[in-house]
């Protein structure tokens, strides 16, 4: 996935993948030898987070700026102030991780002023098709729209994230490309990337697919 | 067959309970089962369906009461905490007869706890929980799958014995993401004659009540309750049997224990000790037959569980205290390993 912009929100349905997403994007970028911090915005869900990777992001050298309460039994949605450095100071590059549907979006909407201003970001509609609510292009507008309206900011891309967990194959992920492709059409938005879990990627076709390296599953 | 879609157990109980005919949802949000009540806010207004979060718990299981009075299926969701708050009510509807799914994501406790997962209400669901005699028939999936097809299950076991039915769940089955095909029930169509659903001037008035003042006739009721309980425990055990046809030690686990059960007995079989699993899938009715026969055969049980050990006294029970129950257990919502219950096996066989 080629991206220039500073700012990368990833948004999303409910459990679609874009914490997953948003580590792995971090990851390549620090790679690139691109300075980056992540943010994990998540008010929604006190479990999978980016906190989860703590350890693989700090090993990075990649800042991750969470809320105090993450990953403990205070199920508080409150957000840290270190939040405004990350749209404020422009030296480097920032990932936002945020929470799902138009719910998780709402945290976004304080920081939208800022981001919308400097106007050099993209925020990615991450999609799995085989997710409830979500399972048709026309569901997954539905959603894309009010997650926008919540977060007072347009997306500017798809980010094809369909998969079936451990059980997933590539024919499962091919298989989707037509709903993702009428998504695209619906919306006027690119396709930034279709993801596949990084084993499951055929050789010679390694320019199709934005690899995933999932995170570390705890059972 | 129906499409695969990669659901949380939690959306998994929602759109099967939908799937079974349940336009009625009210509850009160509490991680880790919040899941359920967003499903519903989203789902039931487009099919003509109720949600409502309610004020409270207590106001939850109540509305419950009036729904499953008028005869529709109707269901709740809550944790720990949550239940607790809901005895009360629960207590009224198995009084007065009633058909409902009462559904439990436990989490750590007791008191406000965790929201790391659990199985320590147990008792909690089995042995009673609000007061007076009653029981709840009580499931225990292990599978996000089990979550869609137990929550069918239960509704049309409540319905058929009009006793309120508990989905026992934990926080990991509630959270964890699997494939699952939802099944497309033949909803029964049950007669519910005792409805309290208008007499359009043609019959008598239904009362559904659970107040009795005159005890000979509250004791009657409760004699007829109780021989509808003996229907159940004879004809609705459920439980899974692996590797139990020559084994000689026995573990016993339900829900997200029984697979990590399931992978300790697969490392010991490897090892050569001839080890199965016994999963009760109905907490009550308990499986306590098929426990009693394999106390025959083992020499000895261990029972496996995310509590200070509940399950454990009706394994002693049902085998009769003839052979050692070994317990292996994590708490407060902590998770045991494989190895855990491994290393417990090995102790149960160097005894």
């Amino acid at each position: 996935m080629n991206n220039t912009k500073r700012i990368s929100i990833f948004c999303g349905h409910y459990g679609s993948g874009k914490t997953n997403i948003a580590v792995n994007y971090a990851l390549s970028l620090k790679e690139q030898g691109i300075p980056v911090r992540i943010a994990d915005l998540d008010i929604v869900n006190p479990y999978f987070r980016t906190k989860d990777s703590a350890e693989e992001l700090e090993a990075a050298g990649i800042p991750l700026i969470s809320p105090v309460f993450a990953n403990t039994n205070v199920d508080l949605p409150a957000l840290p102030q270190e939040l405004y450095a990350l749209v404020q100071q422009t030296h480097t590059h920032a990932v936002m991780d945020v929470g799902g549907d138009d719910r998780g979006a709402y945290a976004l909407g304080r920081y939208a002023p800022y981001i919308r201003e400097e106007d050099n970001f993209d925020m990615f509609c991450v999609v799995n098709f085989f997710r409830p609510l979500t399972t048709t292009p026309e569901e997954a507008a539905e959603v894309m729209a009010e997650i926008e309206a919540a977060a007072h900011l347009p997306f500017t891309a798809i980010i094809n994230n369909s998969n079936l967990g451990e059980a997933t194959t590539l024919e499962d992920v091919l298989a989707t490309r037509e709903k993702c492709e009428a998504l695209s059409r619906m919306t006027g938005l690119p396709i930034a990337a279709t993801c596949l879990r990084s084993d499951l990627i055929p050789v010679g076709r390694e320019a199709e697919f934005m690899p995933l390296t999932l995170q570390k599953k705890y059972f | 067959m129906a499409e695969k879609v990669l659901m949380k157990g939690n959306e998994a109980i929602a759109e099967a309970a939908i799937k079974a005919g349940c336009r009625h949802y009210f509850g009160y949000p509490i991680t880790p089962q919040t899941e359920i009540a967003a499903y519903m806010a989203k789902r039931m207004p487009k099919i003509g369906g109720t949600f409502l979060q309610a004020e409270s718990e207590v106001a939850a299981i109540n509305m419950v009461y009036g729904v499953a009075g008028a005869g529709f299926r109707v269901m709740t969701s809550s944790s720990s905490p949550g239940v607790s708050l809901k005895q009360e009510g629960i207590s009224y509807i198995a009084g007065a007869d009633l058909p409902a799914l009462i559904v439990n994501v436990q989490r750590g406790g007791p008191g406000l706890g965790g929201i790391q997962p659990s199985q320590s209400d147990y008792f909690q669901a089995t042995k009673g929980g609000g007061h007076g005699d009653y029981h709840l028939i009580v499931l225990a999936p292990a599978s996000v799958q089990e979550m869609a097809d137990l929550t069918g299950k239960a509704f049309d076991l409540a319905d058929k014995y009009r006793v309120p039915a508990m989905l026992l769940a934990d926080g990991t089955l509630g959270q964890m993401m699997e494939p699952v095909e939802i099944p497309e029930p033949e909803v029964q169509a049950v007669e519910k004659p005792w409805a309290v659903n208008g007499t359009k001037g043609k019959r008598a008035h239904n009362i559904v009540n659970s107040l009795y003042l005159k005890p000979e006739i509250l004791e009657k009721t409760n004699f007829e309750r109780f021989e509808k309980y003996k229907q159940i425990e004879e004809n609705e055990v459920m439980y899974e049997s692996f590797m139990m046809e020559d084994a000689e030690y026995c573990v016993v686990a339900f829900g997200i224990a029984a697979r990590i059960s399931k992978n300790a007995v697969i490392a010991a079989r490897k090892r050569g000790i001839k080890v199965g699993l016994i999963r009760p899938i109905t907490l009550w009715p308990f499986p306590t037959e098929v426990i009693a026969k394999a106390a025959e055969q083992v020499k000895g049980f261990i029972s496996v569980e995310l509590s200070m050990g509940q399950m454990i006294e009706d394994v002693r029970l049902a085998s009769g205290c003839k052979k050692p129950v070994l317990l292996c257990n994590r708490a407060g919502g902590m998770i045991m390993s494989p190895e855990e219950v491994l290393a417990k096996i090995d102790e149960l066989a160097a005894l």
